[in-house]
């Protein structure tokens, strides 16, 4: 599904130049659930955003589903966003003066879907979050879980190829965490390839392969057997 | 362009717009007060000229009062403050002497400078009102709308008769309600005339309004025995004609005949409407364009206040706008989204602005009636409404394109960067 070679990026901080990816070589298969892991500075967001066509990288070759993802344009990049991945944000991003319903048609909405169609496939992935009863509620009407959880049928709706989660329960409590990873392990078993960028252990632990980053580069790529989040909640 | 028309872009601009609604009217105000103003202005201005052109409608505008006055330079072996006396003659001299003349009316009258006003009875009923001598010509200068009767005619000059015409307030005033005077007699000075018409109120303030009596000149100087004296003459130009040009020719002929100097800038007096008509058509003009160029440069100060706004805008919005990139949304949806929305804005406060504006001229109106002003139907014509309208769109467009520049040109990475 994800085939990196030899990727690298660097950023200009002043006079200074910062090598964040010193050539990372990364295969995802379909169906994986994986998790990056490292400390702060070690590379593991540029990476994400890299694979999630959100950044481009200085070298190396990307290939994603059988494309290559080189010098796309800025409209290349939205099409292709839309349609193979989907995001979910450590701070949820959603918007705040759209309910629920509609927040997850947003990427439908950009896909040229008609309205009907919009509105039924939204109804869909809120259920499937168990949110149906929270269709119109604005996010402000809920909880951080529940928000992460419209975050991640907002990722679905648009049936991506990967689903990207950037710290996706660092905004959450233990409790919380463990019932959107249970989530997110229950869309997995149903076959969707999953990267997860995470410091936190437990979190690493729930998903089948720990990709460790330090200064840029590989340390460890780790296939583990998944903890089931259920088992904690 | 499609996407202007689809439900979906409307419900994405109105949920932006509904979100901050207070943000959104403060947006607005700078358009909406450009166009009203310019609405306002542009009607004031129309309205100014209509009421002008009614006062002047029964006018002859190409046309000069002339009378006479003191010397004010000694010539010819007169000394200064000498009386000149204009007499018939004259008007005939001017009439075929001056070029460019197309009538002259002598008139005479009673009650106008300063001199008693006659003592006009009817019955046990009685009133002092101005008298006019006149010619029937000085209707083609100044039109008198009959309601009753007929005004003088040449008949009445050449017999000298013992006729007047009236106005609608002496009419009320001396008359029983119903009553016809048409065919009856009041005593004016003490001389019996017949009533052979009732003019109606003429707004040109300059003539006799409706409270005046005209009778033939010859009769006039036979009553009131002033010979071949005349107060003043209405003179009348071509419609073509310089009337200004034609004062200064008259007042020269006059000069030479009563031995004035030159120069002596006293001894005659004229009031000339082509002069003053001018004066106030080029106000008029010069009203609309101000008003043209207030409306506009403030049209424009209220679309640069909302191309400002949305910079604001984008730049509070500049995380959503960076979760709507990640989620799909092409830049061209972005920046059409954002133009829409400037679009949008201004030409929802220009309708408003138009709309309010158009209901204060209407109110104008109905106020002015009531005053005695001249502003009449004031209103403001569609190819200025278009024109409003499509500058707003332009400039609403143009300026959208800042915001909309500044929207696609944040990267969604940057948008969403964790503070």
């Amino acid at each position: 599904m994800i085939q990196i070679k030899e990727l690298q990026k660097s950023y200009r901080m002043g006079s200074n130049e910062l090598h964040v990816l010193k050539g990372i070589n990364l295969d995802i298969k379909e169906g994986e659930f994986v998790s990056i892991m490292g400390s702060s500075g070690s590379g593991k967001s540029t990476l994400l955003n890299i694979i999630g066509m959100l950044d481009e990288a200085d070298k190396g070759s990307y290939v994603l589903d059988d494309v290559p993802i080189k010098n796309l344009s800025e409209k290349k990049a939205a099409i292709y966003r839309n349609k193979f991945l989907g995001f979910i944000f450590q701070s949820f991003n959603l918007i705040n003066y759209k309910n629920a319903a509609e927040n997850v048609a947003l990427p439908l909405y950009y896909q040229g879907i008609s309205r009907k169609i919009r509105k039924e496939k939204s109804l869909y992935y809120l259920e499937k979050v168990g949110l149906e009863d929270r269709a119109h509620h604005l996010p402000s009407e809920l909880s951080g879980g529940q928000k992460q959880r419209v975050a991640i049928a907002r990722a679905l709706a648009s049936e991506p190829k990967v689903l990207l989660a950037d710290e996706p329960t660092g905004a959450l409590d233990t409790k919380t965490s463990y019932e959107v990873m249970d989530f997110l392990q229950g869309i997995n078993d149903e076959g969707k390839t999953i990267l997860v960028v995470t410091h936190e252990p437990d979190i690493a632990n729930m998903t089948k392969r720990i990709v460790m980053l330090k200064d840029g580069v590989i340390e460890k790529d780790t296939f583990v057997e998944q903890v089931r989040a259920s088992e904690h909640v | 362009m499609k996407f202007i028309f689809t439900r979906d872009t409307w419900q994405e601009i109105f949920g932006a717009i509904r979100k901050n609604k207070l943000r959104t009217a403060i947006t607005i105000i700078g358009v909406f007060w450009g166009i009203l103003l310019f609405v306002a202005l542009q009607g004031a201005a129309k309205g100014m000229e209509n009421g002008f052109d009614d006062r002047f409608k029964n006018l002859a505008t190409n046309s000069m009062f002339l009378w006479s006055e003191q010397t004010g330079i000694p010539y010819g072996g007169y000394k200064r403050n000498r009386k000149v006396r204009l007499e018939l003659n004259d008007t005939y001299r001017i009439a075929s002497q001056i070029e460019g003349v197309q009538f002259v009316a002598p008139r005479n009258a009673k009650g106008v400078f300063g001199d008693a006003v006659p003592l006009v009875i009817n019955k046990l009923k009685s009133g002092n009102y101005r008298v006019f001598g006149d010619y029937p010509i000085i209707d083609k200068v100044s039109k008198k709308k009959l309601r009753k009767g007929r005004f003088l005619n040449q008949k009445d000059i050449q017999d000298q008769r013992k006729i007047c015409v009236i106005g609608e307030r002496i009419e009320k005033e001396l008359f029983e309600e119903g009553e016809n005077p048409v065919g009856q007699y009041i005593k004016i000075s003490n001389i019996y005339f017949q009533v052979v018409g009732v003019y109606k109120r003429n707004n040109t303030d300059f003539f006799e309004r409706d409270n005046s009596i005209f009778i033939p000149f010859t009769t006039y100087q036979k009553v009131f025995n002033t010979g071949n004296r005349i107060g003043w003459m209405v003179i009348a130009g071509y419609p073509k004609e310089d009337i200004i040009a034609v004062e200064e020719k008259v007042k020269n002929l006059l000069k030479r005949r009563y031995t004035v100097h030159p120069n002596d800038e006293r001894a005659f007096g004229a009031f000339n409407f082509g002069e003053m008509f001018g004066k106030i058509t080029g106000f008029v003009k010069g009203l609309k364009f101000t008003a043209l160029i207030v409306g506009i440069a403030t049209i424009l100060a209220g679309v640069i206040a909302i191309g400002n706004i949305l910079l604001i805008t984008v730049k509070e919005r500049t995380k959503e706008i960076g979760v709507r990139r990640a989620l799909g949304a092409k830049p061209g949806e972005i920046r059409g989204q954002i133009i829409l929305e400037s679009v949008f804005l201004t030409l929802t406060a220009g309708l408003l602005g138009m709309t309010v504006g158009g209901l204060l001229l209407s109110y104008l109106n109905d106020l002015a009636k009531s005053w005695d002003f001249p502003f009449l139907n004031p209103t403001v014509s569609l190819p200025y409404i278009g024109f409003a309208i499509a500058i707003m769109v332009i400039l609403g467009t143009l300026i959208g394109l800042i915001p909309a520049q500044r929207a696609v040109s944040i990267k969604p990475i940057d948008a969403l960067r964790e503070e």
